[in-house]
């Protein structure tokens, strides 16, 4: 039903194929092919890497996937459930399945103001020599590692956002990234903030079936320029065989503001490099993570806070709560440059461990070659505790009630700074549906 | 009928330790029993296992309420049946709202067949009866805003637990040192706030070493407990007795009690120098 594979691999020969069909600008073209060639060149990554080296793929196969068949359109029968747009008044919203846009729509009351919402795909077509300075200022670094290169050459379908200066969208928009059965998804973000323009974009992701495969090889770009203000939010919560490799980066100028708030549930394996760079200066950066992991699910998660300019304030709070054998891997760093005076930095992790068999790696990093700044940081591990479940159940809360009660009381923290209220309502629940009980710890 | 909490013959042991060897006490509703006796001799032990708290292992002996046997019960059905603890450490739990924890403990002990998920009493009703109480215990109402029991001094955990016990309205409720931790005013408070909160339609069960407690809440009966057993069970002159002259008298009626007290107590201190 869905979109075929046209050959297995990422071969040349599919890459031509593919690079034929999409009839591009040739400045793109360009940039795919010069991509491409790197990720010919670049190795595995592999755990001899500082990067990777909690992080095994060794199980991961290229040849298992390969580009999307351009020539057979995607199955427009999808209708996704999407967890964040409940009872939210929508100002637009997107969908893609495998990595192919099966719906864009946006409202006139924007589109007349010159707002641009919708595939990638089709706008960079349309609007090519106007999104091209942005593709140009490489915001993620297609040379990073082997899943960059494939992804900068390779991206497809994806979403735009453009906000024209002082434009302010006060409906927040909305985009569904959809993955089939093994199906692979190569999608790119890309949202623009003109100088003093103000939106909020809810992405989330899904597999059509819970226990589906597939690769996601993706990135998000994330522009705000000077005085603009951008709320976002991505939802990974691809099925738990899904391979999902993501590279995103912000660009923040000056006096800009950033919410990003990132929820993690999904997927098999995931490896993303979130970064933010705080490039003008009074900007200001607010990250929030939310992480539940369960079965054997592996969630790796590089967080960057590049101060680039004086006067800058940046401050994550990653939470995560793990069940059964699931891990995770949190690597914050924190960068002042030697311009960068006055930063106020922050990062911390908290991890919940819900079974003895699950493990958090915690790694917090600074780098500062400013003198005058102030940069903390923290982090913490706890497990549930047999006396709180004690003590709630003396309450009359059922052992089960008790754990729910006691994970969400752990992710309040962070839900306290989640200002979009269906983002704090969709995360609770979903997460407060994977809680299951906690034998192993109903013994001394 | 008086409903009854009986405990008959109770053995209870931690990690394979005796701790209980054959406690036997009964409370009907509205008696005031005051549990005193050294540390170490088994009166925490005693009010966990009544609660139902998982590390206690019964060997031998019987918990009934009503005449129906309680050991296979967990603690969450021992609340819904109406029994009650105010810890002597209560737990921290952070992110969890004073407020929104007693509105969801209240509803499961007033409805103790309602299932996760079911509806909470309404929001009105509850605020409005949860206002009253803590009028009544002269809290402040900021308290239902605070996380439960996370950053409370020792004053306003122990406020916290009497407040709970007002909400859930228990038919029995086991007072662990209560009074701990808190000066003289404060244990004042605590006393006069059990009273009023109809103490008289409970049976309490008040574990302390001191009177004060017991000022607004004159036990019926007063049990001491010495090496794992109540040794002696009198009336309210036996507490006024223990805490002015303490426990060598009960020590020296009791010889064999006490020669296993001092063993408990070396093995214990064996036990925590090798941990």
């Amino acid at each position: 039903m869905s979109t075929a594979i046209a050959s297995t691999g990422f071969s040349q020969e599919a890459f031509d194929v593919f690079l034929a069909a999409r009839d591009e600008p040739a400045w793109l073209v360009d940039m795919r092919r010069a991509a491409w060639r790197r990720f010919q060149e670049l190795p595995m990554p592999s755990v001899r890497d500082e990067e990777w080296m909690r992080t095994d793929i060794r199980l991961f196969k290229f040849d298992r996937f390969g580009l999307p068949d351009l020539s057979s359109p995607a199955s427009s029968h999808y209708v996704g459930s999407p967890l964040l747009s409940a009872g939210v008044n929508l100002g637009g919203h997107a969908v893609t399945l495998d990595g192919q846009t099966i719906a864009a729509e946006l409202s006139t009351k924007w589109t007349e103001q010159g707002v641009v919402y919708g595939s990638l795909d089709a706008l960079v077509k349309e609007y090519g020599e106007r999104l091209r300075p942005y593709f140009e200022r490489r915001v993620v670094d297609p040379f990073k590692d082997k899943f960059s290169a494939l992804h900068a050459a390779t991206w497809c379908g994806g979403t735009l956002l453009y906000v024209p200066k002082k434009v302010r969208v006060d409906e927040p928009l909305h985009a569904l990234s959809a993955l089939s059965s093994s199906g692979v998804d190569l999608g790119k973000t890309l949202v623009i903030l003109d100088e003093g323009a103000e939106a909020t974009m809810l992405s989330e992701t899904a597999s059509t079936s819970a226990d589906g495969g597939g690769l996601h090889c993706g990135s998000i770009e994330l522009i705000v320029e000077q005085g603009a203000r951008l709320r976002y939010v991505n939802l990974q919560n691809w099925g738990h065989e899904v391979w999902h490799f993501a590279h995103q980066k912000a660009h923040v100028g000056r006096e800009g503001r950033l919410q990003w708030t990132i929820g993690a549930l999904g997927s098999r394996l995931a490896k993303v490099n979130q970064h933010v760079a705080l490039t003008g200066p009074d900007a200001e950066v607010q990250v929030n993570g939310v992480m539940f992991t369960e079965g054997r699910q592996h969630l790796s998660y590089n967080t960057h806070q590049h101060h680039e300019a004086p006067y800058c304030k940046s401050d994550l709070l990653y939470k995560a709560a793990l069940q059964d054998r699931s891990r995770t891997v949190w690597r914050g760093m924190i960068k002042v440059d030697r311009d960068a005076q006055r930063t106020d930095a922050y990062q911390r992790n908290d991890n919940l461990m819900l079974s003895r068999d699950a493990r958090a790696d915690s790694i917090p990093g600074l780098e500062i070659e400013a003198d005058d700044v102030r940069c903390t940081h923290g982090s913490t591990s706890g497990r549930v505790d047999d006396q709180q479940l004690f003590y709630a159940m003396t309450r009359g809360y059922t052992r089960r009630e008790a754990v729910r009660m006691i994970v969400a009381g752990f992710f309040q923290q962070v839900f306290d700074r989640i200002t979009i209220e269906s983002v704090r309502d969709a995360l609770g629940e979903a997460i407060g549906r994977r809680v299951s009980d906690i034998k192993e710890f109903a013994t001394p | 009928m008086t409903e009854t909490l009986k405990i008959k013959n109770l053995h209870v042991a931690v990690g394979g330790k005796p701790i209980l060897t054959g406690v036997t006490m009964t409370i009907r509703r509205g008696e005031v029993h005051a549990l005193m006796g050294p540390n170490g001799s088994g009166k925490s032990t005693l009010a966990g296992v009544i609660m139902g708290h998982p590390n206690y292992e019964v060997t031998e002996g019987t918990i009934e309420l009503n005449g129906k046997d309680i050991l296979e019960w967990d603690a969450t059905e021992r609340a819904r049946a109406g029994i009650f603890m105010a810890f002597q450490r209560p737990m921290a739990i952070p992110g969890v709202k004073m407020a929104d924890f007693l509105r969801h403990a209240t509803t499961n002990v007033r409805k103790p067949d309602r299932k996760e998920g079911e509806q909470l009493i309404p929001m009105r009703e509850f605020r409005k009866e949860l206002r009253d109480k803590m009028t009544q215990l002269r809290m402040d109402e900021e308290f239902a805003r605070r996380y439960v029991n996370d950053g409370f001094s020792g004053g306003e955990m122990k406020r916290a637990e009497i407040l709970q016990m007002a909400m859930l309205r228990p038919k029995f409720a086991i007072l662990d040192e209560t009074d701990s931790g808190l000066d003289v005013d404060a244990v004042k408070l605590a006393s006069q706030s059990i009273a009023e909160i109809g103490g008289a339609d409970m049976g309490i069960l008040i574990i302390t070493h001191h009177d004060r407690l017991l000022e607004h809440n004159t036990p019926d009966f007063t049990h001491v407990m010495l090496g794992g057993r109540i040794v002696e069970t009198g009336g309210v002159d036996l507490a006024r007795e223990l805490y002015t002259e303490g426990y060598d008298k009960v020590r020296q009626r009791h010889p064999e009690d006490a020669a296993v007290e001092k063993e408990m107590a070396a093995e214990k201190k064996f036990v925590s120098g090798v941990a």
